[in-house]
């Protein structure tokens, strides 16, 4: 979707606010935050695709004025709500009103290291020859869907290069929205800036992005 | 939507984030959802055992050992697995090595794509607006925000971190390090280095010597 959180190229966000010695977090309030969204990911009620989609899809103001864990927080605010595991008068209250939902698995403390060194590969079996190799001219479509995609817009309808192929990875446009996972060769595609953004950007800008085989067309 | 929460007094000192937060946390728990010994210890792992000082590590190994060096450029999941780096947001991990004629810098203009494994948590900076949105376009202005300044004609290459492959930067080794400990290269190794928005340190310079 077009929506403020795909931000390469926009202009006029000033200068990028440097703070030395930076905690990891904040406020208290950041650190819960932070786990509550990674445990309630655990409880494998959706996927991450859809949880990114979530937080993207908040309209662009709120979106851009909210700090990064407010963000999560709405996020996740939309996420409990709409899978049925909170209602959204428990969550105006702030307390259970009716009986819970029952989940895949809680996340216990004594688990936390071997979830997370375990992680989530998205690398799935070769189901179908791949449609371009290294080397390959490719040019990314023109779209504009509505749903959840990682095609950024400044890399729509741009010819490039597939410099790596990834192998087949879940893909995140039907991921995010129940469609399943229809995995799909990833590349990693070389653009040169100046067909990015113009004849007056650096000429030495090359830009790397990582384009599932859907996204593109032979150039 | 609507927030009826309780201003109460007791809680008239928290801020409407900071009820909201706790507001859910509560609500999660009492239905069973969340355990909060959980939280605590997902807390405690990030602040404590995940950090940029794994990544340092395996960036010094990259320096002092010329075959821990190809299998960390054939396949750093692999490689980093040796350190028992494994997992979230490293599931699928690139090293990229900065040359004289190339360097690289990492960026998620999309959301906050960065491989924790080896570098933690991110900074806000990079999670935010002003740099998501220019680092593609404009990298040696963000870089001389940072105080870097490649020579003219370095190849710059931005990696946007678009699907879940998570991009490793290894700096250049300063010159004069010969012979160095790992432990001791490791020291050199920043975050920002390993981002693609600083340079390793450089033991020659007094500023970095410090």
């Amino acid at each position: 979707m077009n929506g403020a959180q795909d931000l390469g190229g926009q202009m006029g966000f000033g200068p990028i606010e440097l703070e030395p010695g930076e905690p990891n977090f904040h406020a208290e309030w950041e650190e819960r935050a932070f786990a509550v969204t990674l445990a309630m990911g655990a409880t494998g009620s959706w996927t991450l695709d859809a949880s990114r989609f979530a937080r993207r899809s908040l309209p662009p103001a709120d979106y851009l004025s909210s700090s990064y864990y407010e963000i999560w927080l709405k996020g996740l605010e939309k996420l409990v709500v709409s899978n049925g595991l909170v209602t959204q008068e428990e969550l105006s209250q702030g307390k259970a009103l009716v009986p819970p939902k029952s989940v895949k698995r809680v996340l216990k403390a004594g688990d936390v290291a071997g979830v997370l060194a375990k992680g989530a590969p998205v690398d799935r079996p070769e189901n179908v020859p791949a449609r371009f190799k290294a080397g390959d001219r490719v040019r990314t479509k023109r779209m504009h869907p509505e749903t959840h995609t990682r095609l950024p817009r400044y890399a729509r309808d741009v010819e490039g290069r597939i410099e790596a192929v990834h192998g087949v990875h879940v893909f995140p446009d039907t991921n995010a929205h129940g469609k399943g996972e229809q995995p799909a060769w990833l590349y990693g595609v070389a653009f040169r800036g100046t067909d990015l953004w113009g004849p007056d950007t650096d000429p030495d800008l090359v830009l790397r992005i990582d384009l599932w085989e859907p996204y593109l067309d032979p150039a | 939507m609507s927030h009826d929460h309780d201003h109460d007094h007791d809680h008239s000192h928290l801020s409407d984030i900071e009820l909201r937060v706790r507001a859910l946390e509560t609500l999660l728990t009492e239905k069973g959802y969340v355990d909060p010994l959980a939280l605590d210890e997902l807390i405690e792992t990030y602040e404590t055992r995940i950090g940029p000082k794994n990544g340092a590590r395996v960036v010094a190994r990259a320096w002092a050992d010329a075959g821990f060096r190809e299998r960390l450029l054939a396949d750093a999941t692999a490689a980093v697995a040796e350190f028992g780096f494994t997992g979230r947001q490293g599931e699928h991990l690139v090293a990229v090595e900065n040359t004289n004629e190339t360097h690289n810098m990492v960026v998620c203009t999309l959301c906050s794509c960065y491989p924790w494994t080896v570098l933690g948590l991110p900074p806000v900076w990079y999670k935010s607006a002003p740099y998501r949105s220019r680092a593609v376009r404009d990298p040696r202005g963000v870089l001389a925000e940072f105080g870097v300044t490649l020579p003219e004609g370095k190849q710059i290459r931005v990696w946007d971190s678009t699907a879940e492959m998570r991009y490793l930067v290894i700096p250049q080794r300063p010159a004069g390090t010969d012979g160095w400990s790992e432990e001791r290269l490791a020291e050199l190794v920043t975050r920002d280095s390993m981002i693609g928005t600083g340079l390793a340190l450089d033991p020659s310079k007094p500023e970095d010597a410090a």
